[in-house]
């Protein structure tokens, strides 16, 4: 508490050390734990794309479960394989924000409001000697308050859903949170996606009659929620989506 | 002994952060709709308050009074995202639900408050006790809240099922205002109340009086 604390060769002194230092504990923090961090967000995707699938144990380790899905990049314009890319360096978020990598969405085609949307998709394989068993297709789309993004996921036919969730949205808890609720989300399993080829899975305002193939109940509280939902899985589930992929899948060509 | 004890309980009830300062609210209504995020909320906001203020507190002799504010938020941030780092590599699961909460802990008045009323001030040793002293009172008051929003606003307690809910086939209808920030408001004012009928020295004064009716003269 000295005077001379105040002169400004002291402050910029104080300012500058301070600074330094904390920045050198800053960024080592950050390099060290950044394995640790990796491991934990890779492992949780692992989870989530299992769940969506419902082939999840918790019993089990991930890694051990995980080996089953084969992970594959997806050119969604012709619903082919991409082959002698990196599918773990893959970020499709990341690339979806990349001009050279993404493709600008019309006001008619973008359903879901997600603006751009990236060339290349990663795809989830569970496979039993040589046959697809399911397929699991990454889905976002804008609901009331946040983007939601989830998995899908689809028997080997391309047409049955055999599971749907959603891992990240900021949707009201109790309302439009209820994406999360796992009775509604059991809902899905068993619907089928199209009819006459084009999409007729849908959610339904009121609840769907339980003898409707193609409905699921909308979210009570959650109007806009419930549309964003349907939206997403529309557009995903269409042509601009992985509907290229998924007619190759059923004629056999992949 | 008698000082440390003071200092670090004085915060829980006698002089709590939140309660009788009334700093904090923020954080204590977005993290307290679980308990286990409420916990490991206040274990994140005992570590900073308590090492902000022994840093602080260490270099309190060097710091010139222009740029001490500036000085106690670098350090104050400079933690906060250790923390953050911290959870994120080792609580996943949580530090995911907490989200941006942890980085708020930075613009927590409580932190800044003691850093600059106490740190400024007191020894190290002190200082860091008054950190965990005043981290406590926070965390006694987001347990208590994070108590009840949890156990009414989804029937559970640290994510075990207390009351079954009407969903899943039980009996309880569960209240959605809890799981909504505004339930905390609520929450936090009655334990205000509660506190203060308790401990009435913690009454403030009134800041004006209502001056009795003069009477009313005949025209």
């Amino acid at each position: 508490m000295s005077s001379n604390n105040e002169s400004i060769r002291k402050t910029v002194t104080v300012a500058m050390v301070l600074c330094l230092v904390c920045s050198v504990i800053v960024s080592a923090s950050a390099v060290i734990l950044r394995p640790e961090q990796a491991v934990n967000e890779k492992a949780n995707m692992q989870i989530n794309i299992l769940q969506a699938a419902g082939l999840f144990d918790p019993q089990q380790s991930i890694q051990a479960q995980f080996q089953i899905v084969t992970t594959r990049l997806v050119n969604l314009d012709t619903g082919e394989f991409v082959n002698g890319m990196d599918v773990d360096r893959y970020n499709q978020r990341k690339a979806s924000k990349d001009p050279s990598m993404n493709r600008v969405l019309s006001t008619d085609e973008d359903i879901a409001s997600i603006k751009r949307q990236a060339k290349i998709a990663k795809v989830y394989l569970v496979e039993n000697g040589g046959q697809i068993e399911k397929i699991i297709l990454p889905i976002h789309g804008y609901g009331l308050w946040s983007t939601l993004y989830g998995f899908m996921a689809l028997e080997g036919d391309g047409n049955t859903v055999a599971g749907l969730g959603f891992y990240e949205h900021a949707e009201t808890p109790g309302l439009g949170g209820e994406v999360d609720n796992p009775n509604w989300k059991k809902q899905w399993t068993g619907k089928q996606v199209y009819k006459h080829d084009r999409v007729a899975l849908r959610l339904v305002k009121g609840g769907a009659d339980r003898t409707d193939a193609y409905g699921v109940d909308a979210l009570s509280g959650a109007t806009l929620t419930s549309r964003g939902v349907d939206n997403l899985v529309k557009f995903w589930l269409s042509d601009t989506g992985f509907k290229p992929f998924l007619d190759n899948v059923r004629q056999g060509q992949i | 002994m008698a000082k440390t004890k003071e200092l670090l309980f004085d915060p829980v009830v006698n002089d709590n952060p939140i309660a009788l300062q009334v700093l904090g609210i923020c954080s204590a209504l977005a993290v307290t709709s679980s308990m286990s995020v409420a916990f490991v909320m206040s274990l994140a906001v005992i570590a900073v308050t308590a090492f902000s203020n022994l840093f602080v507190s260490v270099i309190r002799s060097q710091i010139p009074s222009s740029i001490r504010i500036i000085v106690q938020m670098t350090i104050i941030a400079s933690l906060v995202i250790v923390v953050d780092q911290i959870l994120k590599a080792f609580a996943y699961e949580i530090s995911k639900q907490l989200s941006v909460f942890v980085g708020l802990i930075i613009t927590n008045c409580i932190v800044m408050g003691r850093a600059e009323a106490f740190a400024m001030k007191n020894g190290p040793i002190d200082s860091f006790i008054d950190g965990i002293g005043n981290g406590l009172g926070y965390s006694a008051i987001l347990m208590i809240v994070g108590f009840v929003r949890e156990l009414f606003g989804s029937g559970t307690l640290f994510g075990v099922e207390v009351l079954t809910k009407v969903t899943e086939g039980g009996w309880y209808y569960t209240n959605g205002m809890m799981l909504l920030p505004p339930s905390a408001f609520f929450i936090i004012g009655f334990l205000i109340w509660g506190i203060r009928a308790w401990k009435t020295a913690q009454v403030e004064a009134d800041e004006f009086k209502i001056a009795p009716n003069s009477k009313v003269k005949e025209a």
